[in-house]
């Protein structure tokens, strides 16, 4: 096999008249004529493979795994909401961090609800994002609003930093008449073509190779946008998101990879994911910028997304975040994990590590932010959040037209027959279907 | 994947390209024929017959069939600046010569080569096409299609569905070379429409000739919906008609009927098109049966009624393809037949197939559907 291929490959050379193997005959003309003028230094011989600039050596050596090891996790502040080296606090106004306070609660007070109603049986299923609002806010407010985001399905904050309404989230969890995806997915799988939201698909890590096309057409429109693609360090062992790092790498796209590193993939720990330093190590091995960050910072989180996100655009090239965060909740309501971790694990990131508390020890610190806003705010936020849920929950179902639409750009005359044949169905059986709970 | 055998296979076959020191190394002994045995296996299983030149597109040139897809890719560039193409080995022309030319002319930023990664591939191109732009993606060889199938779908058939029509990847179309090619084996043989025949929201397409594979392909391209176009490897060289030189399209979803006849209905698609109007020919001569042959064209939606009016008409119907007979498309097309036209039909449906094998490398001649398998079914539908 390697024979054939070499010899076709220099067929294939020969064919296209390659400026290369032009090089490669003048190399060797050169190599024959210092042979002849001087006794052979082997000492001087340089590699000349095509697949890597590298120096010869003499001796055995593997090169160590850990070669990339402990890369450290930048910060802006401590774990008391402390700045903790000036020149690289962000200096937002105050009306903008309490924005971001504001949705990260927001987002929190939604989550509460949501996965409680779950419980009740009034959705099918939920996700929360607990411990992860770090992560979504800080990148949200560091784009720019035209820039194309791809999530996983653990984002929904950086949908609500884009101003979701809150009446489309409860919409899609309901699958009601409002939703804007028609119904046709389980909660959590949010879209929105407004805001630049990619519409949420169930399978890991597929959006990271489409997150990649995108940039590179975006690249070509030369319109001053990026893409973002999110996902987990779970993730990131699909196939997927090799070939998304590699193509992003070798086709030059104005691209950020946000990897929320936030410790399991459903019960998987990270020391059953990988070997080696983590996602951002990888970076290096696809010649790509990388950086970890504290995604329980804010703060740090912005300023890393925000320079990645200028310099992806200004210089056509992908960057790899990796934020270290917690998951704090469960997987998903189908998951109960404490059956694969601690409580005391939980409660640590929870009480002393989480980043919403983080950032209202900043505002605190400032006078930004009192005992009685907070009250009052968590008072106001919930309120919102149950008149939303409450309008939803009445709400009828999608017209079940809606089954047999948007599977092609057309109605096709197979799936106009087996619509039509639906409705005579349930004409004749309509006690057995649940007509009256659905729109007209 | 392993395409570097296949593009052996390929760049031995093109007497243009020597391959240096070669032609030494062979000596062949005096009592080695120079006719030797395996050069039969390069005989054809078919007879390639050309479609009529046509007039309703303006000025035609010769083409075979990779330049007439070549042909339908240049039309696209020039017309759609947002129009990009990529895959393994595209740059330079392809390994199978389709996109010849079309880098230079177009610049290295809407022709390139991408890593080795066909998931890769697929993904790329539906972000691309997501973002607005049109994207032609090329795999290698329809065998190795299958590691971007998840992408396929799960992503590229639902994008649309699953948005409620806020997303699609309707400018999405994947290009590869599909079908028997005489000595491909197993993995440089194979017919996997019937996979994707099972995934709504995607259209699947094999044109039969340079004339058919420039229209359906142009066609694929402005189509709005995810489309896999798989052209007949064996026919890029084989297959030369008078094709447009202009951008045209041919209908999607709608079967043509090449030949009429009245006492069976013959369906097929891409290369085997060429086996069942051979077919047609020898059941006229040695059988008296009048054959109509028809091109399905295209695979996923499919053309139900041109199907079945014939049906109604012949009261027999052959379907044949090269895939597996289990679960290959033809079975899809005999169990909606048998419903539709149950009481016209005058003897079984009968179904000339591969075997539910592997491609067998040297076991080709045995293993394809042949045109006197297909002529001995006739025979037994005739007589049932």
């Amino acid at each position: 096999m390697n024979n054939m291929y070499r010899v076709c490959f220099h067929a294939a050379r020969q064919a296209a008249g390659l400026k290369a193997s032009r090089l490669l005959q003048h190399r060797a003309f050169r190599a024959s004529a210092m042979h002849r003028q001087q006794p052979f230094d082997s000492s001087l011989e340089k590699p000349q493979f095509p697949g890597a600039s590298a120096e010869f050596v003499d001796q055995l050596e593997f090169i160590q795994p850990n070669v990339i090891s402990g890369i450290p996790v930048y910060r802006v502040m401590d774990r008391q909401g402390n700045i903790i080296n000036p020149s690289q606090d962000p200096e937002l106004s105050k009306e903008t961090v309490l924005n971001f306070y504001q949705k990260m609660t927001l987002l929190n007070t939604m989550d509460r609800i949501l996965y409680e109603s779950q419980r009740q049986g009034r959705i099918s299923f939920y996700m929360t994002n607990y411990g992860e609002e770090g992560t979504h806010i800080g990148s949200a407010a560091a784009l720019d609003p035209s820039d194309l985001v791809f999530g996983q399905y653990r984002e929904a904050g950086v949908l609500m930093y884009r101003g979701f309404p809150l009446d489309l989230f409860m919409a899609q969890c309901y699958a009601n008449a409002d939703d804007l995806g028609k119904g046709r997915q389980m909660p959590v799988h949010y879209g929105s073509k407004d805001l630049n939201f990619v519409t949420i698909s169930s399978p890991l890590a597929t959006q990271i190779p489409q997150a990649v096309g995108s940039a590179y057409a975006i690249k070509r429109e030369n319109a001053n946008r990026a893409v973002i693609c999110y996902f987990g360090e779970g993730a990131a062992s699909e196939g997927d998101a090799h070939a998304g790092f590699n193509f992003s790498a070798t086709l030059e796209c104005p691209l950020i990879f946000f990897c929320r590193n936030n410790g399991y993939a459903i019960s998987t720990p990270t020391n059953e994911q990988y070997r080696g330093d983590g996602i951002a190590a990888r970076g290096p091995g696809y010649g790509m910028m990388s950086i970890r960050v504290d995604g329980n910072d804010v703060f740090a989180v912005y300023n890393a997304t925000k320079e990645a996100r200028r310099r992806a655009v200004a210089e056509n090239q992908p960057f790899l975040i990796e934020a270290m965060t917690y998951r704090i909740g469960h997987h998903s309501t189908s998951d109960d994990s404490s059956a694969y971790r601690s409580v005391d694990e939980v409660n640590y990131w929870d009480k002393q590590d989480h980043p919403i508390s983080r950032l209202r020890h900043y505002m605190t610190a400032r006078n930004w932010w009192s005992e009685d806003d907070e009250r009052s705010w968590r008072k106001q936020s919930r309120k919102m959040v149950m008149e939303v849920f409450e309008r939803a929950e009445r709400r009828l179902k999608p017209n079940p037209e809606l089954l047999f639409t948007d599977v092609y750009q057309e109605m096709t005359p197979n799936l106009n027959k087996q619509r039509e044949s639906l409705w005579r169905h349930v004409q004749q059986y309509k006690e057995h279907y649940p007509v009256d709970l659905y729109d007209k | 994947m392993m395409a570097a055998a296949a593009r052996f296979l390929i760049r031995g076959a093109n007497p243009k390209l020597s391959i240096s020191g070669g032609g030494t190394l062979l000596k062949l002994s005096p009592s080695c024929s120079s006719r030797t045995k395996t050069q039969r296996r390069h005989a054809a299983h078919f007879t390639y017959h050309p479609d009529p030149v046509p007039t309703q597109y303006g000025p035609t040139t010769k083409m075979n069939l990779f330049q007439s897809v070549t042909s339908a890719l240049d039309n696209t560039l020039a017309s759609d600046p947002t129009a990009v193409i990529f895959g393994e080995d595209v740059a330079f022309g392809g390994v199978f010569r389709c996109t010849v030319g079309l880098r230079d002319k177009y610049g290295k930023d809407r022709v390139f080569n991408t890593p080795l990664c066909e998931q890769g591939i697929v993904g790329f191109g539906i972000g691309v096409a997501v973002a607005g732009a049109t994207a032609i993606a090329e795999i290698q060889f329809a065998d190795y299609i299958y590691p971007a199938f998840d992408q396929i779908v799960n992503e590229a058939a639902k994008y649309r569905y699953r948005s409620g029509n806020l997303f699609d990847c309707g400018n999405l179309t994947i290009r590869a070379p599909w079908g028997c090619v005489g000595h491909g084996s197993l993995y440089h043989s194979q017919s996997p429409e019937a996979f994707f025949a099972h995934c709504p929201g995607i259209k699947v397409v094999i044109p039969r000739g340079p004339v058919q594979a420039k229209g359906l392909l142009l066609s694929c391209i402005a189509d709005q919906n995810p489309c896999i176009f798989f052209e007949p490897k064996i026919l890029y060289r084989a297959a030369v008609e008078q094709v447009p030189v202009e951008s045209y399209t041919i209908p999607l979803s709608q079967a043509e009927v090449l030949q009429e006849g009245s006492d069976i209905t013959m369906v097929a698609w891409g290369t085997q098109i060429h086996v069942m109007r051979e077919v047609a020919n020898m059941a006229q001569e040695k059988l008296g049966v009048s054959c109509e042959v028809i091109d399905l064209q295209t695979i996923l939606p499919w053309d139900v009624e041109t199907i079945c009016k014939s049906v109604v008409k012949t009261g027999r119907l052959l379907i044949s393809h090269e895939a597996p007979i289990t679960g290959g498309f033809a079975a899809e097309i005999s169990s909606t037949v048998q419903e539709e036209c149950f009481l016209n039909l005058e003897a079984p449906i009968s179904r000339v197939c591969g075997y539910d094998t592997p491609f067998p490398h040297i076991f080709e001649p045995f293993y394809i559907p042949d045109k006197w398998k297909c002529f001995e079914a006739i025979k037994k539908m005739i007589n049932y």
